[in-house]
């Protein structure tokens, strides 16, 4: 008895064994379907790379700007900026900025997830793409608002911190529908917001390093990972 | 032994099911033309592995109207989504069976 059982387990194992290549196909079949059904998969991880260095350009621009010609320390860059009314003009040209830069690296992303998305095949619209803009945009248009509400206070201390949790938590919620990477990319902006409320004065520093380096970063490991 | 053999569901033989059933496990709802874009299936094969898998219960499907022209998604149920997971362990411990 004991020996038949022993018997068909072998004849189990060895019809297996045949199979597994083929089981294993077969689940990463099912996990990739998943994946392309369900996430958006054309974001570029160049996008990243080049609204980061849109980000540290235009950023370092304001640094100079506001620093009067020249890169004064943060903490005094800080006190001048904090010094304009917002209907003067020196605040509506560092107003200016911000909105070139976000128009720009808005569409430096587009630019690169079109080509991946051409390269790789795949549709740039989808359902995914879709829920993935949906979810993104709900927390930036909210911490947009919020900000302006804070700016129309003349409460500027916490712009930056701000700016960087809003957008963290945008990442996170529409990670759901892209590339793993976005989510690590969301939770570091916020970390790096919180961290920031801490360091009143150096807001400029630290918008720096999470819109630029961050996304530089993150854009990089995305790059390599996915579309090498 | 027994168990992963239990595991491994007659209904998810075909690889067009189980493509089915994947899409359907991380999207709400789906309609046949997503499905098909998917799964680079013929109109008639998908549609007789839906009829299958709606017959037993593992996916619903529901006709409405969108303006004049009808519209079909599909759905897995409760009880696709817990056989088709029952499945994919199935699979997942026969591979780490055999592997060690």
């Amino acid at each position: 008895m004991h020996n038949t059982k022993s018997i068909i387990y072998f004849e189990f194992q060895r019809t297996f064994k045949m199979n597994t290549q083929e089981h294993l196909s077969q689940l990463s079949e099912i996990k990739s379907l998943m994946e392309r059904s369900s996430k958006c998969l054309s974001l570029s991880g160049l996008s990243g790379v080049a609204a980061g260095c849109i980000a540290l350009i235009c950023g370092s621009y304001a640094w100079w700007y506001v620093g009067g010609n020249q890169f004064a320390s943060p903490v005094d860059v800080t006190n001048h900026f904090f010094g304009y009314p917002i209907t003067s003009r020196p605040f509506i040209h560092v107003v200016s900025i911000a909105t070139i830069t976000l128009v720009l690296a808005i569409g430096a992303a587009f630019f690169f997830t079109y080509q991946n998305s051409r390269k790789k095949g795949l549709k740039i619209w989808d359902a995914s793409t879709k829920y993935f803009l949906i979810n993104l945009f709900i927390p930036i248009i909210t911490g947009g608002l919020f900000c302006l509400s804070l700016i129309y206070h003349g409460e500027l201390y916490l712009l930056s911190s701000c700016t960087l949790i809003f957008y963290g938590l945008a990442l996170l919620n529409a990670s759901r529908y892209t590339h793993q990477e976005i989510r690590y990319l969301g939770i570091s902006e916020i970390v790096l917001g919180l961290v920031s409320t801490f360091f009143i004065g150096y807001g400029i520093v630290f918008w720096l390093f999470g819109f630029g380096v961050l996304h530089i970063v993150y854009g990089i490991v995305m790059y390599l990972k996915h579309e090498k | 032994m027994k168990n992963i053999i239990d595991n491994l569901s007659k209904l998810f033989e075909s690889r067009l099911r189980l493509g089915i059933m994947a899409i359907l496990m991380v999207n709400e709802k789906v309609d046949f033309n997503f499905l098909k874009e998917h799964l680079k299936a013929s109109d008639g094969n998908l549609a007789s592995h839906l009829k299958a898998l709606e017959k037993h219960e593992l996916i619903v499907v529901s006709k409405q109207f969108v303006g004049r022209k009808p519209k079909t998604t599909y759905q897995a149920t409760d009880l696709g989504r817990a056989l088709f997971k029952q499945h994919l362990d199935g699979l997942n411990n026969l591979i780490l069976n055999i592997g060690t």
